[in-house]
């Protein structure tokens, strides 16, 4: 590895020349990494970042579907303004279970941990991520911290709401709740590490000719994600151990009635929680740019536009945390400036969806399935930005508070934005971790039902909410009671859009057709690979001398390697021999 | 008026809070549906009008266009700064109460909303103000945070523990608003409703008088009175049916299985100690979840709370 990454930055500063060849993946390869370790031992002790990747993914959709198996039955008990089949206390808690799932378990690590794991070194052309047992240990302590927060189920359950806002989080009696704080306590340094890991794998392990203007937009905006994950998650951290010790050793600091301050919990929760959803939400964008070049077949408008954009939202992302507190009662002047920045905010974002859209002009524009959950994510994921700004607005925020607004805003950004772009990475990437294609026509219609139930869930929540229907009600006035119905029904409809989809990957998985190295006719590196990749990715070290979007030149100048192949480490002293002959091409 | 997203806001019945609020939300949904539309229309359009033809299709390399990015940065920015400016200022009216504001003291706890008024009248779950007078309600908690929230009003704040929040209000016509808890707090949460009841304003000074000074009357009748005033009935029914804590049916001089095994009878220093430190002895098949009274209650009080309890069978 180091050999490579060498001979890369000597090839940068100067022309030194490489001796390269063209290598065409094979169309049905004989050894991927699904082959090279067999067994139940040899996954769980693996180190190959798809493998991992694989088993994050996995776990990924187990907890989504649990945690949207509680959200149907949250929706079904909200059928009636009373009681429907769950008692008060229960729903109480299946509401912060859920939300905490999904937040936690299900979007943070969705796309940087799943897909990116996966795909982070193929689109640099590395081997592997820098630390591959770092990236091991991380996903065990992504378990362990899962594990821990089913314990809490077990030892009376939490009923605080995601946010474990004080003083209702300490002075509740349940033991669960330490439990659940532990375990997101643990699950905060598996972010953390998958995010050292990439910062470093980015920059040390690009493949010869990957400078930094020729990353792919997927990468930079990895990039983003992994340096608010090393920022922002230690406060989490240092939150949790703040409440630990007030909860154990009774040193007020929340409480008031220790002489603590509530606010002060608020301040301290959302200056991770805020970063936060840009963790969730910045990888979906590279996925965006990724999918929409590919079946546009087009080059990005606004490279530097959009990946800018992705740093500009990690950075004044760390400043806006408290546009969640307009009502809670901390100063005026922070009041102020939180709404200023939050607007700030906003122009990167819109700047991001400009480009996408100006992409598309005068493309060559198929609509496959990755690219419709483009389409549907930039319908949905602009709602949720513009019903951010209306939150953003101080005097409009103040009544639209804790409402069904910030319930259905929250969800067009995070469901429609985030998980969207996911099914579109999924689908993208699904023949590359799998070697199989799914079945369209079936990929198509379940997109139907996710994007029409997503809407008869959602948009009632929206109306509801103005005309003043709080969020974490077991029971509600009569009034609503239509609009809690639409959005009832529509969960259901969602539901089965994710069963279809659950049906049509199962069958690709056995009988799905061969997809070949590239499907789509990517010019992205991770496609000049074999479809499942070797394992170590690339039988020869990819080098480059185009950009990942550049679809006017010919596919032949995207398959180069170092003349030597490369095997599981022993050829490198060959390859440094032969490196230094007369070669084809080299860029500096 | 007639604007088209009027559908979305409930009824504004105190425009000096709401007119600015419902104009910036009309303002923004507006200005958003016109972006929505260019962004979705544009994005369908090249859909259809580039759609590939052929395996082959050539692209042109456009990599980016200066003036482009520039004029789509600078005006969402323009109309930012005006959504802020606008909103800012709906803040401040919010934020400024009146000098001549009539003052109203409200507690929230689990889960009852208890209103004070200048001359000792006390309400539950009722708030009564003269229409046309500005009002402001001065707000704490007596457990975890809640939030006081009237829609018709647009204002809503959050109530604290350890200090003093406040919202202020005008209603212009007599008649009844909702008010919410919208701060997470726990079981009965969404049932910890309460309305606003606007009077003319002879009306509410003849209620006024009517409902002030001391409490009178035998210690049963008072007590009664403070059940009803405490919000215990939120909890506790009168009726014999199960809420969240025991019913005060007929529980004098029975004795009561208690959580850890034991049993105790109720006496009164049993309802004076579960007054106080609700903790320390919970009910078999109940939760601790009761709020402390502790430092909030007389001894005379609970004197005419136990008279009153002995009397429910």
């Amino acid at each position: 590895m180091a050999n490579v990454s060498t001979s890369a930055n000597s090839a940068a500063s100067t022309p030194m020349k490489l001796k390269v060849k063209q290598f065409q993946p094979a169309q049905t390869p004989t050894n991927t990494y699904l082959t090279d370790e067999k067994g139940v031992w040899a996954w769980l002790t693996t180190v190959d970042h798809k493998k991992i990747g694989l088993m994050y993914l996995g776990s990924v959709a187990f907890f989504f579907a649990l945690a949207g198996f509680l959200a149907i039955a949250l929706r079904t008990e909200l059928w009636t303004p009373a009681k429907t089949f769950i008692e008060a206390d229960t729903y109480n808690q299946l509401f912060t279970l859920h939300g905490a799932m999904m937040v936690f378990f299900v979007l943070v690590p969705s796309i940087p941990a799943a897909l990116g794991n996966f795909i982070l070194p193929m689109q640099l052309g590395a081997k592997d991520v820098a630390f591959p047992r770092l990236n091991l240990a991380s996903f065990y302590i992504y378990v362990f911290g899962a594990i821990f927060t089913f314990l809490s189920l077990a030892n009376n359950g939490f009923d605080t709401g995601w946010t474990f806002y004080t003083p209702y989080s300490s002075d509740t009696n349940s033991a669960g709740i330490i439990w659940v704080t532990l375990g997101v306590f643990i699950l905060g340094f598996s972010s953390i590490l998958t995010g050292t890991n990439f910062i470093t794998t980015i920059h040390k392990l690009r493949a010869p000719g990957i400078s930094w203007d020729r990353l792919p937009l997927n990468v930079w905006a990895l990039y983003a994600t992994s340096i608010i994950q090393v920022l922002a998650t230690p406060v989490l951290a240092i939150t949790i151990l703040l409440l630990a010790m007030e909860n154990i050793l009774d040193i007020g600091i929340f409480d008031p009635a220790l002489g603590g301050d509530p606010v002060l919990y608020q301040h301290f929760f959302w200056f991770y929680s805020h970063p936060a959803v840009y963790i969730m939400i910045v990888p979906g964008f590279g996925i965006i740019s990724e999918v929409i070049t590919t079946f546009s077949k087009k080059t990005i408008f606004g490279y530097w536009a959009i990946a800018l954009s992705s740093l500009a939202i990690a950075f004044i992302g760390f400043l806006v945390w408290g546009h969640h507190m307009f009502t809670s009662g901390q100063s005026a002047v922070a009041t102020t400036i939180f709404s200023f920045l939050t607007f700030l905010v906003g122009i990167p974002t819109g700047i991001k969806i400009f480009n996408w859209v100006a992409t598309l002009y005068r493309g060559s524009i198929s609509m496959k399935t990755p690219m419709l959950y483009v389409f549907i994510f930039i319908f949905l994921f602009s709602i949720g930005g513009f019903t951010g700004i209306m939150l953003g607005a101080l005097s409009v925020d103040i009544h639209l508070h804790d409402t069904y607004y910030v319930v259905a805003h929250f969800h067009y950004v995070m469901m429609g934005g985030t998980l969207i772009a996911l099914l579109a990475g999924l689908h993208y990437w699904w023949p590359k971790m799998t070697g199989k294609m799914y079945n369209e026509p079936l990929a198509k219609i379940a997109a139907g039902f996710i994007f029409i139930g997503f809407n008869v869930t959602f948009l009632p929540q929206f109306i509801m909410g103005a005309q003043g229907m709080p969020r974490r009600y077991y029971n509600y006035i009569d009034q609503f009671t239509p609009f809690h119905q639409t959005s009832t029904i529509g969960s259901y409809i969602l539901a089965l859009g994710f069963l279809i989809i659950l049906y049509y990957l199962a069958h690709s998985l056995f009988k799905g057709k061969k997809a070949g190295p590239n499907p789509w006719n990517s010019r992205g590196l991770e496609w000049q690979s074999t479809s499942p990749p070797d394992f170590h990715n690339f039988s020869h070290t990819p080098v480059v001398i185009h950009g990942p979007y550049d679809y006017h030149q010919p596919i032949e100048e995207f398959q180069l390697g170092l003349a030597v192949e490369h095997g599981h480490g022993e050829k490198y002293l060959a390859a440094d021999a032969t490196g230094s002959e007369a070669a084809e091409t080299t860029s500096a | 008026m007639g604007r088209l997203f009027d559908f979305m806001l409930p009824e504004n019945k105190s425009p000096l809070t709401a007119d600015s609020t419902d104009g910036l939300f009309h303002f923004i949904n507006e200005a958003s549906l016109v972006l929505f539309l260019g962004v979705v229309l544009a994005m369908i359009y090249f859909a259809i009008r580039y759609k590939r033809k052929s395996e082959d299709d050539k692209t042109p390399v456009i990599t980016h266009n200066n003036t482009l990015e520039i004029t789509w940065s600078v005006i969402p920015l323009l109309i930012t700064f005006v959504v802020f400016g606008w909103g800012y200022s709906g803040w401040l009216n919010l934020k400024t109460v009146p000098d001549d504001a009539y003052e109203i003291h409200v507690t929230g706890f689990k889960w009852n909303w208890s209103v004070n008024y200048e001359n000792g009248a006390q309400t539950i779950n009722e708030i009564h103000v003269p229409k046309g007078t500005p009002i402001k309600l001065v707000m704490q908690s007596r457990d975890v945070l809640h939030s006081f929230f009237v829609p018709e009003y647009r204002v809503k704040h959050d109530v604290l523990p350890n200090r003093y929040t406040y919202v202020w209000f005008q209603a212009e016509e007599a008649g009844e608003s909702q008010v919410f808890c919208t701060e997470y707090c726990g079981t009965s949460h969404s049932n910890m409703l309460a309305k606003v009841i606007v009077h003319e304003p002879d009306d509410f000074k003849t209620w006024l008088d009517e409902n002030g000074g001391t409490p009178s009357g035998s210690p049963v009748e008072q007590g009664e009175k403070l059940v009803s005033l405490q919000g215990c009935q939120t909890c506790h029914s009168v009726d014999g049916s199960d809420l969240i804590g025991p019913s005060f049916k007929g529980i004098w001089g029975r004795d009561r299985n208690l959580a850890d095994g034991s049993s105790v009878t109720v006496d009164e220093n049993y309802i004076r100690e579960s007054i106080l430190y609700p903790g320390e002895k919970i009910a078999e098949g109940y939760q601790n979840v009761m709020t402390p009274y502790e430092g909030r209650i007389s001894d005379e009080e609970i004197t005419n709370i136990i008279e009153y309890l002995k009397t429910i069978d």
